[in-house]
C-alpha cells in the first residue's frame, strides 16, 4: 500500500503539469477553431511546425523568446492556409487538415534536413534555450494564461460572442451583421498560433527537436476538446486528465504489477467513454465542418 | 488562385519527398566502389547510432574514395524500397542500418542473389549477406559497473527506446553490471514506447528521467537514440548522470555524462567496405565484442574526473575477466 501511495507525490504533480501542456495550448487552438464552425484535425501538423520553428529560430539567433515568437508566427501561418484552403476555396476540412499534417512531417523534415546539413534532428544549446521560473519554463505558465484569455474572450467578450455565433448559425449570425469568413479566418489563424505555441513546448523542454516529435498529441488534444465539450476550461481539465494518465504510466513503469500499457490506453478509453455519453452529452457547435456562402440555401 | 496554391503544395511535397543524401553518379563507368547505406528510422542527427553508422561511411570515402549513397526511410515500409533501389543502382555493397530492417534485408537479399549486403544488428541466413552484431551486454555491463560504482544513492536507472529483445539486451548486461558490483543496488527500468518512434521522442525521454530521478536513481543509461538526447538534458538539468550509447556522447553534457557505451558500428559499417575494396568479402556473422574493441565504454577529457582510479582499475579488471570467459554475462537474445 504505501508503494502505491509512494506513486503520488509532488513529483507527479510536476509530471502531469508537465505533459499537459502542449495539449492544453493544441486544445485550445482547436477550441477556437471549431468554436467557429471549422473542423481542425491539423493540429498535429501545426504544432510540428512550431516545435520546428521555434527550435531553430532560437539555436539560429540564440535567442529563445524569438523562437517562440517564430513558433506562434509559423503556427499562425499554417492556420492561415488550413483557413485558404477551407473558407476561401471551400475545400473539405478534413482532407485540408490531414494534408497539413502530412506536410507537417515531411515538411519539417525536409527544412531541418536544409537547415541542419541533412540531419533529422538537433540539439539546442544552452543560450537557445527559456529560462527555468520556479519548476517550469515560461510556456507553462503562458498554456494556462492562454487558457483564461481564450474563455473570457469568447464568453465575455463581443467579438468573442460573434466567433462561436459563426459556428453555430453562420446565417443568423450573417443576418446580424457579421462577416463570418472574416471571423473564421482569425479563428483559424488563432487556432494555429496556439497549436504552435504548443508544439515549441517539446523542443524547449526537451532540449532537442527531433523529426515527428509531437508524436501524436495534436490528435490527443483534439480529443481533449471533444471531452472537455468544446470549452476552453474543460479542455484544460481533459488535458490536464490526459497529462496526468500519461505522467502516472511513466511513474509506473518498471514497478512491477499492471503492465504500463494499461495507463497509456486511458486517453483513448475515457474519449470513447466521453463520445458514448456517460459523462453527459458532448456536442459539437451546430455549424461545424460547414461551409458557409450567403448566396446558398442552407 | 487554387491552381498556384496546387502548384505550390506539388513543389512542396516533391522537396518533402527528397530524403536521400545521393549523390550523382552520372550512370558514367567508373572505377569507385558505390556502397549504399540505408538508415534507421530516427535518422541523422541521433548523435547516436545512424550518426555512427553514417561516420563510417564517410571515413571509407576519405580512405578509399568510394562513391556513398545513403537514404533515410521514413518509416519501416520503406526500408525495403531504399534496399531494393542501391541494389539496382549497382551499389558494391548495401548496408542496411538496423534490427528493424532484418525482414526487408532477408527478401531484398534473396531477389539479388548475385549482389553483396550487409546487415548491422540482425542475422540474415543468406550467403550474401554479411551479418555484423556486437556483444552490446558485454560493454553495457561495463557502463552497468561504473554506474553502480558510482552512484551515491544505489538507485541506479534504465531507459530504452522501443521495447525489442535487442534493447533488453543491453538492459540485463547493464543490470547485471550493476548487481556484480553492488549486488544491493536498485534498477529502474523505463521503455519509451513499442513503435519505432520510441527511437525519436526527446521529449519522452526527457520525462522519463526525470520521473526516475524523481524515485532517487543518480546515475541513467539510456539505449534509445535520439530520445537518449532528452535522457543527458535531464540530467544536465538535475546536475546528475546519464549514460551515453552507441557512440561516445560524453562531450553533450560535460560532467553529467558519466561514459557512453560504445558500439562500434562505425568501424563495423568501415570494416565491411574495406573487405569489399580489398576483396575479401565474406557473407555470414561478423562479431564485435568486448576483445576488439567492438564494444567498450568511453574515457574522454569530459569524464576523466568523473570517474576515480579505484572504479577504473575495477573495471578494467571486470574487462579483462569478461574477455578471459571468468565472468559470463547474459545475451538476452540468446535466452529469448
Amino acid at each position: 500500500m504505501n508503494e502505491f501511495l509512494s506513486v503520488f507525490s509532488v513529483s507527479l504533480f510536476l509530471a502531469t503539469i508537465r505533459k499537459s501542456v502542449p495539449l492544453i495550448f493544441a486544445s485550445t487552438g482547436g477550441f477556437f477553431s471549431e468554436r467557429a464552425g471549422v473542423i481542425n484535425i491539423g493540429l498535429e501538423g501545426m504544432m510540428l511546425f512550431g516545435a520546428f520553428s521555434g527550435a531553430i529560430i532560437s539555436v539560429f539567433t540564440h535567442n529563445p523568446w524569438l523562437g517562440v515568437l517564430g513558433a506562434a508566427i509559423v503556427g499562425g501561418l499554417v492556420g492561415y492556409l488550413h483557413a485558404i484552403a477551407t473558407i476561401t476555396l471551400r475545400a473539405n476540412q478534413i482532407i485540408s487538415g490531414v494534408a497539413i499534417n502530412m506536410l507537417g512531417v515531411g515538411g519539417t523534415i525536409f527544412l531541418c534536413q536544409v537547415c541542419v546539413s541533412g540531419e533529422r534532428s538537433f540539439s539546442l544549446g544552452p543560450a537557445d534555450r527559456l529560462p527555468v521560473w520556479g519548476s517550469f519554463i515560461p510556456l507553462v505558465y503562458m498554456a494556462f494564461l492562454v487558457v483564461g484569455l481564450a474563455y473570457v474572450f469568447s464568453y465575455f467578450t463581443v467579438p468573442g460572442l460573434r466567433l462561436r455565433a459563426v459556428g453555430e448559425h453562420p446565417r443568423a449570425a450573417d443576418t446580424q451583421g457579421i462577416d463570418v469568413n472574416r471571423t473564421r479566418f482569425f479563428a483559424v489563424v488563432m487556432s494555429g498560433v496556439c497549436a504552435g505555441l504548443g508544439g515549441a513546448y517539446l523542443p524547449f523542454f526537451s532540449g532537442s527537436f527531433a523529426k515527428n516529435m509531437t508524436s501524436g498529441q495534436g490528435f490527443i488534444a483534439l480529443a481533449a476538446l471533444i471531452f472537455g465539450k468544446w470549452n476552453p476550461l474543460g479542455a484544460m481539465a481533459a488535458s490536464l486528465l490526459f497529462g496526468f494518465a500519461d505522467a502516472l504510466q511513466e511513474t509506473l513503469q518498471g514497478r512491477g504489477g499492471l503492465p504500463p500499457q494499461i495507463f497509456q490506453v486511458i486517453p483513448y478509453v475515457l474519449t470513447i467513454v466521453a463520445l458514448a455519453g456517460v459523462i453527459g452529452r458532448s456536442v459539437g457547435p451546430a455549424a461545424v465542418g460547414k461551409h458557409y456562402r450567403r448566396e446558398e440555401k442552407d | 488562385m487554387r491552381r498556384w496554391l496546387i502548384c505550390v503544395l506539388v513543389c512542396v511535397f516533391a522537396l518533402a519527398g527528397c530524403q536521400g543524401g545521393e549523390k550523382d553518379t552520372g550512370g558514367a563507368k567508373t572505377d569507385k566502389l558505390t556502397i549504399g547505406l540505408v538508415l534507421s528510422v530516427g535518422g541523422l542527427g541521433d548523435k547516436s547510432f545512424n550518426d555512427s553508422a553514417y561516420e563510417g561511411l564517410t571515413k571509407a570515402e576519405d580512405e578509399f574514395g568510394i562513391i556513398p549513397l545513403y537514404g533515410q526511410p521514413e518509416q519501416m515500409a520503406e526500408d525495403e524500397k531504399y534496399l531494393r533501389q542501391y541494389a539496382e543502382q549497382g551499389a558494391d555493397i548495401v548496408i542496411g542500418v538496423g534490427f528493424l530492417m532484418k525482414d526487408a534485408m532477408d527478401k531484398v537479399a534473396a531477389e539479388f542473389p548475385g549482389k553483396r549486403f550487409a546487415i548491422i544488428d540482425a542475422e540474415v541466413d543468406q550467403p550474401n549477406v554479411a551479418s555484423l552484431v556486437f556483444r552490446e551486454h558485454e560493454g553495457s555491463f561495463l557502463v552497468g559497473a561504473i554506474a553502480g560504482l558510482i552512484s551515491a544513492t544505489g538507485k541506479v536507472g534504465f531507459i530504452g527506446g522501443m521495447e525489442i529483445p535487442l534493447i533488453h539486451k543491453f538492459e540485463m548486461g547493464y543490470t547485471e553490471g550493476v548487481k556484480y558490483v553492488r549486488p544491493d543496488a536498485d534498477v529502474l527500468v523505463a521503455y519509451a514506447g513499442s513503435g519505432p518512434q520510441a527511437f525519436s521522442d526527446p521529449v519522452k525521454g526527457k520525462s522519463l528521467a526525470l520521473s526516475q530521478f524523481d524515485r532517487g536513481a543518480d546515475v541513467i543509461f539510456q539505449a534509445a537514440g535520439s530520445t537518449g538526447n532528452g535522457v543527458i538534458d535531464a540530467a544536465q538539468e538535475r546536475g546528475l548522470f546519464a549514460i551515453g550509447v552507441d557512440a561516445n556522447q560524453n562531450y553533450m553534457a560535460p560532467g553529467h555524462v558519466l561514459t557512453s557505451m560504445l558500439k562500434r558500428v562505425d568501424v563495423s559499417v568501415f570494416q565491411i567496405i574495406k573487405d569489399v575494396v580489398e576483396g575479401k568479402f565474406e557473407g555470414g556473422i561478423h562479431v564485435y565484442g568486448l576483445e576488439i574493441d567492438g564494444v567498450g565504454y568511453a574515457l574522454d577529457e569530459y569524464n576523466r574526473d568523473l570517474i576515480s582510479d579505484e572504479v577504473l582499475a575495477r573495471v578494467e579488471e571486470i574487462k579483462a575477466e569478461i574477455v578471459a570467459g571468468t565472468i559470463q554475462v547474459t545475451d538476452y537474445t540468446a535466452t529469448h
